[in-house]
């Protein structure tokens, strides 16, 4: 699983990471997350609202920090959710 | 962090809600008398004394301000689960005329975006061919009609000055926008801007009502957590102002015939930065011991529009000049406005 988060550090952004690397040792995933802040690679993905969270390339979340077990059903790879 | 035990999904999420929309009506009817009886009777301050009218406007402007705050998060944000991003910059799209700057200024103020997103919503809307001006209205409005604002304007000024910073918070919006577009500042922007290759939108999936509700309910935790150091602060200063300054303490220094009082305003509002639920209980306060409407409106515009750390996030895909431009289009509004509000109120 490739898994990267989308935000060019605002609070919001360090948030969703933190969560993000959290979630992943709950389920026991070895995924490793990367922090994408650059502006042009953010827009890239068709994100405006940040942070927003990348799995496998598909954009499962935007504009928001979720709740940390909405996070984990997203990364337990059940419900994609905006 | 700890994992809350979710809800079912069958839940049925309407009598829930009514029970705390009519306990939220109480206690917003009975705020008044609570405090006088617990502040006059109960401590045995004295009405009209610096203690009993300091400690009565704390507690009493503490409960109003953090009633109208989740009253007003919540009702807010659930409808804005019916609005995207995605879906402005659809609707903005392709217009050039006043009518499409209008409609910016409206959906400025209704989209959920939060001020940390203002860079990739400006790359998003540019490279995507919305006009330079009507993107900066969109920007301009989002903060400076801020809801919060809005609600707590009429909860401490009446709801008539409320009407009116509304329309004057859009009107200068539009304007500054219409300004920016009419002198044709393209070319200030950063190029990037202009080479970014959009991706196609995410496609969301419609939240049920609960979930609707489940999202307003969250926002309010997330602002309240976030800012109610701010509204503390803001009401404290607010209590020593009303218990302690004397009548017409500012009148004599701000006045609304002191024609240097509005530009100071919006000067020093620029360094300050805080949201509207602390600016507010601290303007409202200036604004009983003589600081005129006009000069307390534009210090709070200034306040919750232009801030140092969104003019420096702005610097990103605004080059000096058409960043220094945007900044003075809107101060001039703002000076503008509260000049008008001297002159005519």
């Amino acid at each position: 699983m490739n898994i990267k988060v989308l935000g060019a550090g605002c609070a919001n952004c360090h948030t969703l990471e933190k969560r993000t690397i959290d979630a992943l040792a709950r389920i026991g995933s070895e995924a490793s997350v990367e922090m994408v802040t650059d502006y042009a690679a953010i827009l890239g993905y068709g994100v405006m609202g940040t942070p927003a969270l990348v799995v496998d390339e598909q954009v499962v979340l935007s504009g928001r920090v979720p709740e940390v077990e909405e996070l984990d059903e997203i990364l337990a790879g059940s419900v994609p959710a905006l | 962090m700890q994992v809350r035990p979710r809800k079912p999904d069958t839940s049925y999420p309407w009598p829930a809600l009514g029970l705390v929309a009519a306990v939220w009506v109480a206690l917003y009817a009975f705020n008044r008398s609570l405090w006088d009886w617990v502040v006059l009777d109960l401590f045995g301050l004295e009405a009209g004394s610096h203690a009993g009218d300091g400690v009565h406007f704390f507690l009493y402007d503490t409960v109003k301000i953090g009633l109208l705050l989740v009253g007003v998060i919540f009702v807010v944000t659930v409808v804005r689960t019916f609005i995207s991003v995605e879906r402005t910059r659809e609707l903005l799209g392709g217009r050039r005329q006043v009518a499409g700057y209008a409609l910016a200024a409206v959906l400025g103020v209704a989209t959920p975006f939060c001020s940390c997103s203002a860079v990739p919503v400006f790359i998003g809307f540019v490279a995507a061919g919305v006009q330079l001006g009507i993107t900066m209205t969109f920007l301009i409005a989002s903060p400076l009609v801020n809801e919060v604002a809005v609600v707590l304007v009429g909860g401490s000024f009446g709801w008539h000055i409320a009407g009116l910073y509304v329309a004057t918070g859009l009107t200068i919006a539009v304007t500054a926008g219409v300004v920016i577009g009419r002198l044709g500042l393209e070319r200030w922007v950063e190029p990037f801007v202009y080479e970014t290759r959009l991706g196609a939108a995410p496609i969301g999936q419609r939240p049920s009502w609960r979930e609707r509700l489940a999202i307003g309910r969250d926002e309010v935790a997330v602002i309240l957590r976030r800012i109610w150091p701010f509204v503390l602060a803001g009401v404290g200063i607010g209590a020593v102002i009303h218990g302690w300054a004397p009548e017409g303490f500012f009148a004599r220094y701000a006045g609304a015939d002191d024609p240097l009082a509005v530009p100071l305003a919006v000067v020093l509002g620029i360094p300050l930065y805080s949201n509207a639920a602390g600016a507010i209980p601290l303007v409202e306060a200036l604004h009983a011991k003589g600081v005129a409407l006009g000069t307390s409106l534009a210090f709070m515009m200034s306040i919750v529009a232009l801030s140092l750390p969104e003019i420096v996030l702005l610097r990103r895909v605004l080059r000096p000049r058409l960043l220094a431009i945007f900044v003075a289009v809107v101060a001039a509004g703002i000076l503008a406005v509260g000049s008008l509000f001297n002159l005519v109120l």
